[in-house]
């Protein structure tokens, strides 16, 4: 009675599990990013590969439980044939063909990502994280960004990267916004600094997120493709306010994104 | 090794008199694993209501709770919980469960009680250090908890404390002042106990051996006894000089892990030189290990019960399951980064760490595939410690399953700090383990109360929490594929709104199984006092804890005689009264 | 012109007697006024505009968007949120009994400096649907921090020592204000014609300050007689880049 009980809520539980899974009920959002294709294949690869392992063990446990928990007094203990030894041949070779494939594979993705470099043409943007906001830095007409210094900055006055414009030309035409406005279809690099603590960018439609931590400078670098606003959001526990730490990305065009320049630069 | 050993107990210690010796200040293995028990109960029940309040919030944010201003000096005015209690629960339910659950109940609960008598021994190789471990640990205990009662709360940096925010001080933001010290301090104390208790496991488990009982012939359980205090001795001598660290850092001025030039709350910090990455490399490199150190003993305590239940052998024997058990532990140190994929280190080094995270995945698939190969020919017996076994085993699939995903760096670039994590390590440790705890108690109390626990109360506590750990946990897979940041407070950003009737869903969840608990609460402590007599061996087994003259057993474990051992566990027949044979039963042995 | 006299005298009267039965210490109210303007020279820096789009609730409350508020120049060189205040000489009566309101409304402060005396109650209201974490950041009182989840009641405090401390939000990095705690009861804040009056001043010798959040202070000395009105003006020295 226990064993058929067992056997079928098991079985309804995997049921249950896989659909939502199956169904995408609840899934990623669309990508638009140049390289997160391969995120998303190694992904779908893996949830195929590991949906059937799931689903075969949750089954077999679920069968295996409903036969021999049947009460038979005549019924002799059997052995699985092969023994251990099958089960470990099993795991050592399903598992690690399994494991060298996802390794070959999915290890190109992520050097596409992180150990590439970026293309030639990329537009550098300079990032800011602080408890907690996000704050984005362009160099303005002249080209260049101004230097920072952590001992001028001061959010009330709007001096999120410590600029001193006064003595350094440079930091005079540096744009510094809250929204990371990029033209579609052009490689961006972020040079990504902290203020504070560790916080990490995560833009779930780029399939991008890196840690940003303070003492370094990590740069990181995608194309966005179609154009759109999106959600950036902070996934490193940086205090009380991470929960409200986020920026928007806005892919314009190529004509509209130089006409925000411009209208920033007038300010 | 084959060799027995042949060496007596080394250590006699006279009966203890008096209240205090006996049940307060004990040498005895029997009662400090009780005791280790005890606080694991009190710690559970604590760090299962602060997930309740936890949760309330997440489904029901403006919810304002009658009596919360009452608990806390400011963190909940009008009853309504602000972002930094919400933050400060949930580092202290990390920080509980992790250390104060999953470390004690398993390993120094049971491990204490039955190790020396499933090797033979009167008692552990040093009583008065075994005693020191478990008064360390309560001092641990009750130097965390303080951290609730100061006056700038429980610290708010998660159970995993990254620098800057728990090194800076109290500039950081609420709680990282005293309650982020106390938090350091009290899982520096916790490391001592634990090495005390790691010493003891292992001179024991080398030297104090009955005769007959040579390594290969000792039970599932007390090899990964065993196993777990190694790997323990080398985890937590890193995670003691990382937390002294980390005090220095917040108050003597030092900078190991904080670069120059932070400006926390517009003050500019007058510390350089050091590294945030340097504090996740060492509490990683414990950190690993030590939920491995969660989830071992719970595997050997399960597949030391299912024999019992099964009528036989978990397939393979003791050489394919310890020598699983054995690359499980081993290649735990050797997969931390797979915590730092994006942390900032060099990319290359993603991929080095990748590549034994998912070799870690064979011996677990062995160790499963074992498991349900055993079912295969059975005869199971459904009492509740099997039904929690067999539980095990689905659970241990579902949460070993999301590993896959988040070991591979390019998954993990999404996944990563996302609810898809939460979901793997509460199948594995929140679910798992806790299961290997509930068959062991159900297995085991009828040794240690002398009494049967009520099976149809069990049987209930089964088939509810079974039904309830999958409503609360699975869905957090759904959410974290969508995205769903983790350590969030509120959901306020506009991708994770259509996702709160999930979080309510799951919170009805949570605070029903929280509810079914007190079955098990009832049903333990009414068994304690009024259960039913229990005979000696209720479940037929094989292993010397059932050949104990009484239960529980005398102070010395088998009344002043030295067990002789002449098989190994675990060893069925057919025809005959009896299916069984016990370790001490003579006669000839089948092959080691 | 004589009943004008009558009413005045009476309203004196009326006053010292409620002064008297209330209780307060016996200072003699004064009738003389310190009046002027406060005004910038040389090129104001550009006020930056805030983005708040990280909290869209708040964002739409300011279209256009506010601008940061350190340097606030007004009509013609006027300069706004100075705190003009007499630092020596008579320092008024004790701390009045009345709260002054400190409100969090669209993730910004109102006001942008708020002038208390010490141990003057203040309420700290949070308006706002969203959370806030007011974290004032003083050097010679207590420091501390509050979180005001929506829905939650104001906060009630004050200050026991003198001080310009600078406030800001935990949350919203852009919100920032000052408390201007002060000893004297003889305060004024200018608004956008740069003017402050500071009334009811008994006859002697001042020490007059103005304090600008961005440039510091400035004092000058002044001595008046009973019912006179002088005039101090302040003129700050700006530069074009306020960082």
């Amino acid at each position: 009675m226990s064993g058929k009980f067992f056997g079928l809520l098991v079985g309804m539980i995997t049921v249950v599990s896989s659909a939502f899974f199956v169904l995408h009920t609840w899934w990623l959002p669309p990508d638009i990013s140049r390289l997160g294709h391969g995120v998303d294949h190694q992904l779908n690869e893996t949830m195929i590969g590991t949906g059937l392992l799931f689903i075969a063990g949750q089954l077999v446990l679920a069968v295996f439980v409903w036969i021999y928990g049947s009460k038979n007094e005549t019924r002799k203990i059997k052995f699985f044939p092969g023994g251990g030894a099958v089960m470990v041949t099993f795991a050592i070779v399903i598992v690690g063909i399994e494991i060298l494939v996802l390794t070959f594979v999915g290890s190109k993705v992520w050097a596409s990502i992180y150990i590439d470099p970026p293309p030639a043409n990329a537009m550098q943007i300079d990032v800011s994280a602080e408890q907690f906001a996000f704050y984005f830095r362009y160099p303005g007409p002249d080209g260049k960004f101004g230097a920072t210094h952590p001992e001028l900055a001061n959010d009330g006055n709007g001096n999120f990267f410590g600029l001193d414009p006064m003595n350094d030309v440079a930091a005079r035409d540096d744009i510094v916004v809250a929204t990371l406005t990029v033209p579609v279809n052009r490689p961006i690099v972020l040079t990504m600094h902290s203020k504070d603590m560790i916080h990490s960018f995560y833009v779930p439609a780029l399939r991008l997120q890196q840690d940003i931590v303070p003492g370094l400078t990590i740069p990181v670098h995608f194309t966005a493709t179609k154009e759109g606003r999106y959600e950036i959001v902070c996934t490193q526990l940086c205090g009380l306010g991470h929960y409200n730490m986020r920026a928007f990305l806005d892919v314009v065009s190529q004509t509209d994104f130089d006409q925000w320049l411009k209208s920033q630069s007038g300010d | 090794m084959d060799e027995a050993s042949a060496q007596p107990a080394v250590h006699h210690h006279a009966p203890p008199q008096g209240f205090i010796r006996k049940n307060v200040f004990s040498l005895d293995h029997k009662v400090i694993g009780l005791q280790y028990y005890g606080l694991a109960l009190a710690a559970v029940f604590i760090g299962m209501v602060l997930s309740w309040l936890m949760r309330l919030h997440l489904g029901w944010p403006s919810l304002a709770i009658p009596g919360l201003d009452k608990l806390t000096a400011n963190g909940a005015p009008g009853g309504i919980m602000t972002p930094e209690y919400y933050l400060s629960l949930m580092t202290m339910h990390g920080t509980i469960m992790v250390f104060f659950v999953l470390t004690n109940a398993p390993l120094a609960g049971f491990g204490n009680y039955f190790l020396p008598i499933q090797v033979g021994a009167e008692d552990m190789a040093f009583p008065r250090f075994n005693m020191m471990s478990f008064w360390v640990t309560l001092t641990a205990f009750l130097v965390l908890i303080a951290a609730f009662f100061v006056s700038d709360g429980p610290p708010i940096s998660g159970w995993t404390a990254y620098a800057p925010l728990s090194a800076v001080g109290g500039d950081a933001g609420p709680g990282q002042a005293l309650g982020q010290t106390l938090w350091a301090v009290s899982i520096a104390i916790f490391c001592i106990g634990q090495l005390l208790g790691s010493l003891n496991f292992i001179a024991t488990t080398l030297d104090l051996r009955t005769k007959g009982m040579s390594l290969a012939r000792m039970p599932f359980s007390t090899w990964a006894w065993f196993v777990t205090a190694i790997i323990g001795l080398l985890a937590f001598a890193v995670l003691l000089p990382a937390c002294v660290l980390l005090i220095l850092d917040r108050v003597a001025g030092t900078s190991f892990f904080l670069p120059a030039g932070l400006v926390v709350s517009d003050k500019l910090q007058p510390h350089s030189g050091g590294s945030p990455l340097l504090w996740q490399h060492l509490f990683w490199f414990f950190g690993h290990p030590e939920v491995y150190i969660a989830i071992l003993p719970s595997i050997g305590i399960v597949c030391h019960i299912l024999p019992s239940f099964l009528r036989k052998n978990i397939l393979g024997g003791t050489r394919t399951v310890v020598s699983s058990l054995v690359a499980f532990g081993f290649l735990s140190y050797m997969v931390w980064g797979h915590h730092m994929f994006l942390s900032g280190m060099n990319p290359f080094s993603a991929i080095l760490f990748s590549v034994p995270t998912l070799i870690i995945t064979i011996p677990a698939t062995i160790l499963t595939l074992l498991l349900l190969g055993s079912i295969y020919g059975a005869k199971v017996r459904f009492d509740s410690p099997a039904l929690f076994c067999l539980g095990f085993i689905s659970v241990f699939i579902s949460g070993g399953i999301s590993g896959f995903f988040l070991a591979q760096p390019s998954i993990d670039i999404y996944l990563h700090a996302t609810y898809f994590v939460v979901a793997h390590f509460h199948f594995v440790m929140a679910v798992a383990a806790i299961f290997g705890i509930f068959a062991g108690t159900y297995f085991w109390a009828p040794k240690m109360f002398g009494r049967m626990m009520n099976e149809t109360l069990a049987k209930w506590h089964f088939w509810l929490t079974f039904i309830g750990v999958y409503c609360i946990f699975m869905p957090m897979h759904y959410i974290g594929l969508a995205g769903n940041v983790r350590r969030y407070a509120a959901f306020t950003d506009d991708y994770l709104t259509p996702l709160i009737p999930v979080h309510k869903f799951m919170t009805i969840a949570a605070l029903c199984t929280g509810a079914v608990q007190l079955i098990f609460l009832y049903n333990l402590f009414h068994t304690r006092f009024w259960g039913k007599k229990a005979p000696d061996n209720p479940w037929e087994s094989t292993t010397l804890e059932w050949s104990t003259p009484s239960s529980p057993p005398p102070f010395d474990n088998f009344g002043g005689k030295h067990p002789v051992v002449y098989r190994p566990p675990y060893e069925f027949v057919e025809g005959g009264t009896t299916d069984f044979l016990m370790q001490t039963s003579p006669g000839e042995a089948a092959a080691d | 012109m004589q009943k004008k006299y009558v009413v005045l005298a009476a309203l004196g009267l009326a006053v010292s007697s409620a002064h008297v039965l209330l209780g307060s210490p016996a200072k003699p109210a004064g009738s003389a006024v310190i009046t002027g303007k406060v005004s910038y020279s040389g090129t104001p820096p550009k006020m930056k505009p805030i983005d708040m789009s990280k909290e869209p609730v708040c964002a739409k409350e300011h279209n256009p968007p506010d601008k940061t508020q350190n340097v606030v120049t007004g009509d013609t060189d006027a300069l706004q949120w100075v705190v003009v205040y007499i630092s020596a000489g008579d320092q008024g009566g004790a701390a009045p009994s009345a709260p002054v309101r400190f409100d969090q409304k669209g993730c910004m402060y109102l006001p942008h400096v708020l002038a208390m005396e010490v141990d003057q109650p203040l309420e700290i209201y949070s308006n706002d649907p969203v959370a806030h974490n007011i974290h004032p950041m003083p050097k010679i009182n207590n420091e501390w921090n509050k979180s005001q989840p929506p829905g939650s009641p104001p906060i009630q405090t004050k200050w026991d020592k003198p001080e310009f401390i600078p406030v800001k939000c935990n949350i919203h990095p852009w919100m920032h204000g000052y408390f201007a705690v002060l000893r004297t009861s003889h305060y004024d804040i200018t608004g956008e014609d740069g003017k402050f009056s500071l009334k009811g001043l008994p006859p002697g010798k001042y020490t007059v300050t103005a304090w600008q959040e961005q440039y510091g202070s400035q004092s000058q000395e002044v001595t008046i007689t009973a019912g006179e009105t002088k005039t101090v003006n302040f003129v700050f020295k700006v530069l074009p880049y306020s960082f």
